[in-house]
């Protein structure tokens, strides 16, 4: 080994503390990367072989009865490789074992053969045979949710009559990837699952003997979505179609392909800030490194060695450090998205889900750690190079310290000696002073960025569960019923209110933009069980006239307040109406729009009709009322509020704790870093001097004081920034989760902040306690006769 | 000694630095004329700032002047660019500084293959250091080194290269009497036995005896210059 590079080792062991702290900043910020890229590349890679092997559809649609001729038509629209018609319906399942009711959705088993557009993939048993009406394939996650197998019966009131569904096999399906319930937060596999039922069955008890009721279809390569989607809709209109939607727009889709989304965006986001810390970290070092070093580099320089070898030299420590923290970060990073892609399997149903960490994502987190390094050590080693060896053979000029600007402002006099020198001090390094504020601040700010979506959770879900929906469960009919549905509801022993609630599927248009939603006509006034909310607390009084929807579908749809839409009924008549929007409303779910209830009956000029109804519930005897729904024929299916809220809650824990803990850990990484580095660096520069102060008499907590004092102005300056950076980016991640799905309101809680800043408090005061030890065992003799 | 004047090493011609430090301008030099022939043991003399070390650093390639010129060997120096500085240093000179230069994290044999690693015919490190009586440290670390030791580690790593071109920045400043004569032996041994061209710096007179010329320096000019008539011994110096 050469005589430098044995150098480089060793002036890399006898500071080895800092090295280290920079790599575990470099090492947090690879470890986000690989983890979110390598759960991105898992999740990413099983989803398209998933999708492919299984023909996952491109488009879907829904309509109320087509002959099966019309599958012919289908199929040959132009970039049309494959159609299966089915049947889709909702009913409810009678599972004794639960309290709330349970729905399931029976989607048609071809007869012959298996579907030509999103195939299952068998987990257990067998597939139905053909002919043996009762024979079902049930959700895997349904199942082992209740703990079914093949074997079990499940009995579920199809069309009013009680049948049971024996299941033979346990299947998956790319189409329920992630099986969520429109309307709800997250996915709930106890309460919903899916069952696959012949074809001739399933159509001779909803009278579909010989057609079908939903499509879906499989792209040809290079086809149009746009003039598939318009060829669907203009073939499924007069047949009762509700519009054909594209895969981006499918529920369990969506929700996949936006933790992707996610994953990739935060994953080359997030490990930015890590490996800006770094960098700013490994210049302070660096060049601190370089002024103690001055003399040996003007040897270096002397004896012949060029400015490239002796800058290389340097450029090798930080590289040195920065590889070390890739490797770590890229072991950690492995571990953590091998425990994240484990979290998936439990979220997202896949056949398999491997962990796969690609070598490229390797290669590139190695890439980053290396660039951090090279900017960060540009600056250091730029000087080395300058450095004129005839000049660095002379000790360093004393430090040019000027009286601040706030004590010229008058305050000199109140400044206490001490506090003069850790002003000057700090306003010597201006540069270092700011980043270092930036540095612990971008901690902070990464704390309540990542813990901040529990607020808006939290408010969210006040808003959505106590103040919208005034009810305890929202029942859905089978068929619009008339207004006595809701005085046969009342009846049931232990409801004790019930109002009605009129939904007619719809499409709006206004110029060339059209979007498919669903209008809900609700009860208005004081009483009304469920509430529109503008924002989180603005209850909205709903006119009969004048439509009110989500912000985000006047958005969609290009247009505001006062504007005019044409809305087309996708039910009965179907008739074609101008109308204009009243109110745009900040809401969270989905893309609603509202009328009064008994304007939206003038608008469909229908009496009193009913697509469903609200209730509330009498607690002790809530098990009665959903049992006799579950009787009820009539009844497609009951939403139970508490359990949904439950079912969110205990989703949440699950994930919470681990988000917390990484953010909690990586954050204090940097407010260790930063702090243990350039107090280190502080010491190193002003030992001289803090040794002289010893002399004269100081006492160890005083010089400890004028050493930290500079710490503890940068930490608490960096509080109000960092809680000021951390608002700034949760708003960005707010705008980011704007969807038509789901959209957060930015709530950040007090609480939310204390934490942050407490958090990075702590992680300050511990790495200085570290560099107290050292400044206690300053050898004071030793430090004197150094030459500077 | 030769008796036909030896070729010149370095030729130094109206030599002027000025520094500038802030407002004011620093004459370090004002107008220097040298010749240096080869094999020569020079000492160089003189109060602190008046031009000693700007002078040899300028010889040595570490620094370049404001005017004048300095020829090596014919070559010119003054309008070399640092690639070539850096070559001449690499190639011909060698380096002893007041505070030796070592680095703290090398060992004295390591600190000497620093420079043998990179010259073109090097002695072996060991050799060097045997040459300065050293073969018993090579292991230690400049820490573990005496200020006289540390020097020697120094000088055997100046002269491992084979330099053309000896340098010494008051190599015996931060020594006592008998470590300095230990140092100084180091040097002459060089200058004798390798017949390099020697320059060093000192602010001590009494090391004068034991060169060949003496050159002294006040105010960035040369004062005076003589040549010994015959060197002493450096075990008879005092001061």
């Amino acid at each position: 080994m050469r005589a430098l590079t044995r150098k480089l080792f060793r002036d890399l062991w006898r500071i080895r503390s800092q090295a280290a702290a920079i790599a575990l900043v470099v090492g947090a910020g690879v470890a986000m990367y690989v983890l979110m890229l390598s759960a991105y590349a898992s999740l990413g890679l099983t989803q398209d072989a998933y999708y492919e092997q299984h023909r996952f559809a491109h488009v879907f649609a829904s309509l109320v009865r087509a002959p099966r001729s019309l599958e012919a038509d289908l199929r040959a629209l132009p970039g049309v490789r494959a159609v299966e018609a089915r049947i889709v319906v909702d009913v409810t399942l009678d599972m004794p074992a639960r309290t709330e009711p349970v729905s399931g959705r029976l989607i048609s088993w071809p007869e012959a053969g298996r579907p030509r557009v999103n195939d299952v993939f068998l987990a257990l048993g067998r597939l139905p045979e053909p002919g043996r009406d009762d024979e079902v394939l049930a959700s895997r996650t349904f199942a082992v949710a209740n703990g079914l197998g093949p074997g079990d019966a499940v009995a579920a009131l199809i069309n009013g009559r009680r049948r049971q569904l024996r299941i033979v096999g346990l299947a998956l399906s790319p189409e329920y990837v992630y099986a969520i319930r429109p309307g709800e937060l997250v996915a709930d596999n106890a309460r919903f699952g899916i069952f696959w039922m012949g074809q001739r069955a399933l159509g001779a008890a909803y009278q579909m003997e010989g057609a079908f009721n939903d499509v879906a279809l499989l792209f040809e390569p290079g086809a149009s979505e746009r003039d598939v989607l318009d060829g669907v809709d203009r073939l499924i209109e007069p047949y009762g179609g509700l519009g054909a939607i594209p895969r981006a727009q499918q529920l369990s889709h969506f929700f996949l392909q936006g933790e992707l989304d996610q994953l990739d965006g935060m994953g080359r986001i997030v490990p930015i800030v890590f490996l800006s810390v770094a960098a700013f970290l490994i210049n302070v070092v660096l060049t601190r490194l370089i002024a103690v070093e001055r003399e040996q580099i003007a040897a270096l320089k002397a004896v012949g060695y060029t400015n490239r070898e002796v800058g290389t030299h340097y450029l090798q420590w930080s590289l040195l450090v920065a590889l070390a923290g890739a490797v770590l970060g890229i072991g950690a990073g492995a571990w953590l998205g091998r425990g994240m892609t484990s979290i998936y399997t439990e979220f997202f149903t896949f056949p398999i889900l491997e962990y796969r960490l690609p070598p490229v994502v390797i290669v590139q987190g190695l890439a980053v750690a290396v660039a951090a390094a090279i900017v960060g050590a540009v600056g250091a080693v730029r000087r080395v190079v300058q450095l004129p060896p005839a000049e660095a053979m002379r000790p360093e000029a004393p430090a040019r310290y000027r009286v601040t600007w706030i004590e010229r402002a008058g305050l000199r006099r109140w400044l206490s000696q001490p506090a003069r020198m850790v002003l000057r001090h700090m306003t010597r390094h201006p540069g270092r002073a700011v980043m270092s504020t930036v540095a612990i601040a971008l901690s902070g700010s990464l704390l309540v960025v990542g813990l901040f979506s529990l607020d808006s959770i939290e408010v969210l879900l006040d808003a959505q569960f106590y103040r919208a929906q005034r009810y305890d469960a929202l029942v859905t009919f089978v068929h619009p019923r008339s207004a006595s549905a809701e005085l046969d509801l009342a009846r049931f022993d232990g409801v004790r209110m019930v109002q009605g609630v009129r939904a007619v599927p719809i499409r709006l248009r206004a110029g060339s933009r059209t979007r498919y939603a669903q209008i809900t006509g609700l009860e208005t006034g004081p009483a009304a069980l469920q509430q529109v909310l503008d924002g989180l607390d603005h209850v909205v009084t709903l006119p009969p006239e004048g439509l009110v929807m989500s912000r985000k579908l006047g958005e969609l749809l290009g247009i505001a307040t006062g504007d005019t839409v044409t809305l087309e009924v996708l039910e009965g008549a179907r008739p074609v109406l101008v109308t204009t929007v009243s109110r745009l409303i900040e809401d969270f779910m989905g893309t609603n729009v509202y009328l009064s209830r008994d304007g939206l009956h003038r608008l469909m000029r229908e009496s009193r009709v009913l697509s469903g109804a609200v209730v509330t519930i009498d607690p002790a005897r809530a098990d009665r009322v959903y049992d006799a729904l579950r009787q009820t024929p009539a009844v497609a299916g009951v939403a139970v509020k508490a359990a949904m809220l439950q079912n969110f809650r205990d989703t949440l824990a699950e994930t919470i704790g681990i988000t917390r803990t990484i953010m909690i850990v990586f954050a204090s990484i940097i407010a260790f870093g930063v702090v243990y580095n350039t107090a280190r660096v502080a010491l190193s520069e002003r030992g001289r001097e803090l040794a002289t102060l010893r002399v004269i008499g100081l006492t160890r907590t005083e010089i400890a004081r004028i050493l930290f004092g500079e710490w503890a102005v940068v930490t608490v300056l960096a509080q109000p920034l960092g809680m000021l950076l951390g608002t700034g980016l949760a708003a960005l991640l707010v705008r980011a989760f704007d969807t038509e799905v789901y959209r957060l309101p930015l709530i950040i809680a007090p609480r939310t902040y204390v934490f942050a800043m407490a958090t990075v408090v702590l992680a300050a005061v511990v790495s200085g306690l570290v560099v107290r030890r050292r400044l206690d065992h300053l050898d004071l003799i030793a430090v004197l006769k150094t030459r500077e | 000694m030769s008796q036909v004047p030896d070729p010149l090493v370095f030729t130094v011609r109206g030599l002027t630095k000025v520094y500038h430090m802030g407002e004011v301008d620093v004459h370090a030099l004002r107008g220097v004329d040298l010749d240096l022939p080869e094999r020569q043991m020079t000492v160089l003399l003189g109060p602190s700032g008046s031009g000693k070390s700007t002078l040899v650093n300028i010889l040595g390639g570490l620094d370049t002047p404001t005017r004048g010129t300095v020829w090596y060997r014919g070559d010119d120096l003054t309008h070399a660019g640092e690639g070539a500085l850096t070559a001449f240093r690499r190639r011909r000179v060698g380096f002893v500084f007041q505070f030796y230069n070592l680095m703290p994290s090398l060992t004295a044999l390591e600190n000497v293959e620093l420079a043998t690693e990179i010259a073109d015919d090097p002695m072996p490190a060991v050799e060097a250091l045997a040459r300065v009586d050293l073969s018993a440290r090579l292991d230690h670390f400049p820490a573990q080194l005496s200020g006289g030791e540390q020097q020697r580690v120094a000088i055997a790593r100046a002269i491992a290269k084979r330099p053309d071109v000896l340098l010494c920045d008051e190599p015996t400043g931060a020594l006592d009497l008998a470590t300095g004569v230990t140092v100084l032996q180091a040097i002459l041994r060089a200058n004798l036995d390798l017949g390099t061209t020697t320059l060093v710096i000192t602010h001590n007179a009494s090391i004068a005896d034991v060169a060949d010329r003496v050159v002294t320096m006040t105010d960035g000019r040369i004062a005076t210059d003589r040549l010994n008539p015959a060197r002493r011994d450096v075990s008879e110096i005092r001061w």
